[in-house]
């Protein structure tokens, strides 16, 4: 189960470290702290807009999961800073992946 | 450790024009030897390239092309400060002994490979550099109540200073008002905000003490390193209105050099966009948080070309692999008070800044007669 197979199916989950129980980003089959493996946890994350721009009629977002992993994310209804999110779609395009939240 | 010293440089200048990247490789590497007829190039013990095209085994055809048969000759990438990062590897290789003389080349073709970090996927769909920089202008703007149209005077006065660079991209000058008009790219970035990729090439060769003072009279020397990388991602970087990777760099080559900012005489900064350029001069201690856009308009309208006198990135161009070396190619002119129109005040010390990816990685070096 690795975090891309899961995200081309539209799932976003997060890669946990068994040992030291950290989160991992970017997602990776090893912890980058104390080098353990890690597991995708099943579970919606929430997140916060820590700022945001717009590009004609679509806004895109730094958002924070559990204070330290931070994604760009496409949001069409307008942000406000601080906001809580959750992701609304996901997946993987040409190599690159994406990300809209609500 | 032994003083390294830079003796020779040359150029291209900065286009648009379609080249291949051997020919422009040769280009600035003929201009310095050109410029330099004395240099015996069978002393070159290392040749370096620095760029981010894809083409193979660079630095042994550029040996061939140039009529050198090096000890050493490899290519180093590392996006838009590959030029620093050859010149600290050419640096260390003279320094430790492995070398006496090293020619560094950097050259970029304008479609170069190394605008976009494919892999930072943390970015999403937002890949291209102007996602990035958006972030910085509305973080930096929200943080100091800075407007854009504070910002645009970093393009006005870089443009404005590469009008007196020969070999700069940007030929015309612009008010605030053509900033403020230019193409909108997104909420908080206008085209006359970035810097263009373009076609460059740039080339210095630096020798230990001993080599450098039978070619020159006016060797410039490195006496100060600092570098640091804290991630690869974008979205790593833990503050959206400062550059980590700046501030620590900064301190160790101002450390190496056992000098303070205060010193600086002249700068060259990586002003990849108009909100890089307080954001490094912050950074790199020149001013107080949010007070860095003050120093840039003061410098505007006194016409004082102390930061970014080639125009910066914003008014020369942007070829990746060339920029941090004719970056330091300006500060040598400066310091060698052979920079024509664009001559700052006397300077005796300078200092260049170069940065990749969002400034998550940052190359500073200080530069002395």
């Amino acid at each position: 189960m690795s975090f891309e197979n899961e995200l081309e199916k539209g799932q976003f989950y997060l890669p946990e470290c068994l040992s030291c129980k950290k989160w991992v980003w970017p997602p990776s089959e090893f912890c980058d702290g104390c080098n353990g493996e890690t597991s995708l946890k099943k579970k919606e994350f929430e997140g916060k807009i820590i700022e945001f721009s717009k590009q004609n009629d679509s806004y895109f977002c730094i958002v924070e999961f559990y204070d330290s992993i931070r994604i760009m994310a496409k949001m069409t209804t307008c942000p406000k800073k601080d906001q809580i999110v959750k992701i609304s779609k996901c997946g993987i395009i040409d190599g690159s992946y994406f990300f809209h939240i609500i | 450790m032994s003083e390294v010293g830079i003796i020779a440089y040359g150029t291209s200048p900065f286009t648009k024009e379609d080249h291949k990247i051997e020919s422009m490789l040769h280009k600035s590497t003929n201009d310095l030897f050109k410029k330099n007829p004395d240099i015996n190039k069978n002393k070159i013990d290392a040749v370096l390239v620095s760029t981010n095209n894809n083409s193979k085994y660079l630095s042994p055809v550029l040996s061939e092309m140039a009529g050198i048969q090096p000890k050493i000759a490899h290519s180093i990438e590392s996006l838009c400060n590959s030029g620093t990062n050859s010149i600290v590897s050419a640096f260390s290789y003279i320094s430790s002994g492995l070398a006496d003389m090293v020619l560094v080349t950097g050259a970029e073709r304008y479609d170069s490979p190394g605008q976009i970090l494919e892999w930072d996927n943390s970015r999403g769909e937002f890949k291209h550099p102007i996602f990035w920089a958006s972030i910085f202008s509305k973080s930096y703007k929200r943080e100091y109540g800075i407007s854009d149209e504070q910002l645009a005077i970093v393009s006005v006065k870089n443009h404005k200073q590469a009008k007196e660079n020969p070999n700069a991209l940007s030929k015309k000058t612009y008010t605030v008002e053509d900033v403020m008009n230019s193409k909108k790219l997104t909420d908080d970035l206008r085209l006359l905000n970035c810097s263009r990729p373009c076609t460059g090439s740039a080339s210095i060769l630096l020798a230990s003490k001993e080599v450098a003072e039978k070619y020159t009279d006016m060797p410039i020397w490195i006496t100060g390193i600092g570098q640091k990388t804290t991630s690869a991602g974008f979205t790593k970087n833990t503050s959206l209105t400062s550059m980590e990777s700046t501030t620590i760099a900064g301190q160790s080559a101002l450390k190496m050099s056992n000098r303070n900012i205060s010193e600086i005489d002249v700068a060259e900064l990586h002003d990849a966009f108009s909100v890089c350029e307080p954001m490094i001069l912050e950074s790199l201690g020149f001013t107080n948080p949010g007070e860095g856009i003050n120093m840039s308009q003061k410098l505007h309208e006194e016409s004082n070309f102390m930061i970014n006198p080639r125009g910066g990135l914003i008014g020369s161009g942007h070829p990746l692999g060339a920029t941090g070396i004719s970056q330091t190619i300006e500060i040598v002119q400066q310091l060698q008070k052979t920079a024509e129109s664009r001559q700052t005040n006397n300077p005796k010390t300078g200092l260049v800044h170069n940065m990749s990816a969002a400034a998550t990685s940052s190359t500073v070096l200080v530069l002395e007669k």
